[in-house]
């Protein structure tokens, strides 16, 4: 290698170890980020042409900006960003990897000339009784002390929470960790949909996007599907219920009644309750009194069909709603009479039978049930790369709690004998939060002079 | 008494401290300064209960189907306007330095009264997508998050008010007149980045839990929606924030003006996405 590619060598590797760049990078991120809230994003051609003139959508086409996070230069930029995060933890861990495994416990001049909390004492006594007393007070007001003697002079080392320095390096990872279970779960996973009729079994899904069908190793089936609603919540859905059964090699191996926020997973394959339809029409059990009388007849009326009542004349219901309003279920129908007039519509509900006593007509309707099949619509999703990012989103948070919070924070003291005295230099550091350890400190200095009577 | 009427009260015990805040600053009477922080905590006193008596509404209205009252646009303003004063408080026990009230007070203020006025307070029940308990930590720890960018967003102005009267003096000597209620330009340094410490790891949490909720109910953390791509963008600026503080030691006017630019990025976040962003189209009405 000759001086020049060394030199360019280095060059980039000071570009990619820089802080300057993690900080440009995080603002490009935060900025270019913005242009997918603005643009909408993965609608079709036709859907864009509605919003913008054919140059406009060109430019942004060419642009990637219609489906940017997926674009080529924006995944550049998080790679840029992953090899920033790498190069600087490749830089920078084994100096903190010995400053926490291999401390400095020799506190000599030079170490003491950077700390900005120390002290002098020179007290009496031999060498070995102030190391005694000293490295009781230590302990007993700090942390366990390691003693160490050099030529004339013996040194005292103590430390806590040396592991905090880890905390970055742990948030770092977490980073990286929570984009390798990004690409594992773009690679091997995937993400579709299925509808399933009540009462039926499927095995194959469409995926997102291309619309693709994919099969399944195993089958669902359907045994129900439930939309329940408010009692007096004006329509508003209270729990979309599918009763889910899996079929492997045709036999029923789980059975779980899934509702939003609440999935059945089977072999790393997971089923949300996303939508439901009706499929088919729906068949409404009626019950019909003649007015003054006790009789009373039960029919099956198919929507838009109608049914023959007893006099010749004929009802038909036309529409149903699971909710009207706050009445719950209701029905749109109307009779016909015998010679074939057309009668207003009116309303039943299910949940007051008597109600429709009081049109005066002269049969009195009630509805018993709605029988409509529904099918229920499931998203499908298979993301063996879920854990990995909880995993990190784990080591992010400890990490950074770690990081911020936690402090560094070491104690040097340094005896030497002077003049048939021992001279005493006490000295710390805290990687965090100095203020509060500057106060520890003095309050440390001021313990120690009364411990030696000076 | 309903909720609704205690809230109310909240409101105007806010909006008296806050002028008996500007007061101080007008005067520099302490005593003036200790009655707005005394109408400041009973305000924060009131709006907890009436957090836990409309809590229990739900249940009274809606039975079983009651709910924590952090679902809707409502609940989240005040809410927020909660967890600002939360915050302020525990700053005020800590610095004691009251100025920082006048400053931090009409954030509450301003929350409570568009939330009273213009926001619909019925309670009315979940629909399916909105029951699950990692909403409810995802609100809980996205506000308190959000609370701590206000406080440094707040310190940040004053420090920037401060700064300038001090530099336009030609000897070095602390700003005097009304500056000198404000805490020195040392401490409102410090406190914003101890808010905006924090803030990050909360902001992290509410954007976790949140990824967490969307993967129980679509199958799907992260879709790259505009609130979620919001927050993330929040998340970058705090990031680039800690950061430049950190390792290029950016301190001072600079970090004061990205910890303005970070909280303006936390309320378009907050409602700028679905007030400005779902007119311009289709989305936003979730979330
Ligand atoms: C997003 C991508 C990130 C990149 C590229 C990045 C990069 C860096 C770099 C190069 C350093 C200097 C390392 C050193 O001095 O040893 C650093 C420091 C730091 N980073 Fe990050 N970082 C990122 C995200 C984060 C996040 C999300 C957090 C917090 C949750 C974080 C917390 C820290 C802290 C606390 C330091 C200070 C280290 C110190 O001075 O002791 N970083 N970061």
């Amino acid at each position: 290698m000759t001086a020049k590619e060394r030199s360019f060598l280095t060059a980039v590797w000071d570009f990619l170890c820089s802080l300057k760049l993690t900080i440009i990078i995080l603002i490009l991120l935060a900025i270019t980020s913005i242009i997918g809230t603005v643009v909408q994003q993965n609608l079709s051609p036709q859907e864009y042409l509605q919003f913008y003139t054919e140059k406009t959508y060109k430019i942004l086409d060419a642009l990637h900006f219609f489906d940017m996070y997926h674009s080529w230069w924006f995944l550049s930029l998080l790679g840029l960003f992953s090899l920033n995060l790498i190069c600087c933890s490749i830089k920078r861990f084994p100096r903190v990897w010995k400053t926490v495994m291999y401390p400095n416990l020799q506190g000599d001049d030079s170490l003491f000339r950077t700390l900005s909390n120390a002290d002098e004492v020179v007290v009496p006594g031999t060498l070995a009784e102030v190391t005694e007393k000293l490295k009781a007070f230590v302990q007993k007001n700090f942390a366990g002390t390691v003693v160490t003697t050099g030529e004339d002079r013996t040194y005292l080392f103590a430390q806590k929470a040396a592991y905090a320095r880890f905390g970055v390096y742990v948030t770092h990872l977490s980073i990286l960790i929570i984009f390798l279970g990004a690409i594992i779960g773009n690679i091997w996973g995937y993400k579709g949909y299925m509808n399933i009729m009540e009462g039926t079994a499927m095995d194959t899904l469409r995926l997102f996007g291309s619309n693709e069908p994919l099969k399944l190793p195993f089958a669902v089936r359907c045994d129900r599907f439930e939309v329940t609603f408010y009692e007096g919540g004006g329509g508003r859905p209270k729990e979309f219920i599918s009763d889910l059964v899996i079929l492997d090699q045709g036999k029923e191996v789980e059975k779980k009644t899934i509702q939003v926020n609440d999935p059945l997973s089977y072999k790393g394959i997971t089923f949300y309750q996303s939508s439901y339809g009706p499929a088919g029409d729906p068949i409404f059990k009626m019950r019909v009194r003649v007015k003054d009388s006790d009789e009373v007849k039960e029919y099956m009326a198919r929507q838009g069909e109608h049914v023959n009542l007893p006099d010749g004349g004929s009802f038909a219901v036309t529409a149903y709603t699971q909710a009207y309003d706050r009445f719950g279920p209701a029905i749109q129908m109307h009779v016909n009479t015998p010679d074939g007039n057309h009668g207003n519509p009116f309303i039943v509900l299910k949940n007051f039978p008597d109600f429709d006593a009081q049109r005066g007509g002269k049969y009195i309707f009630s509805l018993d049930a709605i029988n409509q099949r529904y099918y229920t619509g499931l998203q499908v999703g298979k993301d063996p790369g879920v854990w990995v990012v909880w995993t990190g989103c784990f080591m992010m948070i400890v990490g950074s709690l770690a990081a911020f919070f936690i402090s560094h924070r070491r104690i040097w003291v340094t005896l030497q004998p002077v003049g048939g005295k021992i001279g005493v230099r006490i000295g710390g550091s805290a990687h965090r939060n100095q203020p509060a350890f500057e106060l520890f400190f003095d309050g440390l200095k001021e313990k120690l002079k009364k411990e030696l009577n000076v | 008494m309903t909720s609704t009427q205690l809230f109310n009260a909240v409101t105007l015990a806010y909006f008296a401290s806050m002028v008996l805040f500007v007061v101080y600053l007008a005067t520099r009477s302490k005593a003036v300064a200790l009655g707005g922080n005394i109408l400041a905590y009973a305000g924060f006193l009131m709006h907890t209960a009436a957090i836990g008596l409309r809590w229990r509404e739900t249940y009274t209205l809606l039975g079983a189907d009651g709910y924590a009252p952090l679902s809707n646009l409502y609940e989240s303003v005040v809410f927020f306007s909660w967890t600002i004063l939360l915050i302020y408080i525990i700053i005020d026990l800590k610095y004691r330095q009251r100025a920082v009230g006048a400053f931090v007070l009409p954030f509450a203020f301003l929350a409570m009264t568009w939330a009273q006025l213009r926001l619909n307070d019925a309670i009315e029940p979940l629909v399916p997508a909105l029951q699950s308990n990692w909403l409810t930590y995802h609100v809980i720890t996205c506000f308190l998050g959000y609370a701590a960018f206000a406080v440094a967003c707040g310190v940040s102005i004053m420090y920037l008010i401060k700064f300038s009267k001090e530099e336009k003096k030609p000897e070095n000597t602390p700003a005097g007149g009304l500056m000198a209620l404000f805490p020195s330009t040392r401490v409102l340094d410090d406190i914003n980045y101890k808010a905006i410490m924090i803030g990050f790891p909360l902001l992290t949490l509410g954007i976790v839990t949140g990824a967490a909720w969307a993967n129980y109910a679509w199958g799907t953390y992260w879709s790259w929606d505009p609130k979620e791509t919001w927050s993330l963008i929040v998340w970058f600026i705090y990031a680039a924030f800690l950061h430049a503080r950190f390792t290029r030691g950016w301190v001072g006017k600079r970090a004061a003006w990205l910890s303005i630019f970070g909280f303006a990025a936390t309320i378009f976040c907050y409602l700028g996405v679905n007030l400005v962003l779902s007119g311009l189209h289709s989305y936003g009405a979730g979330g």
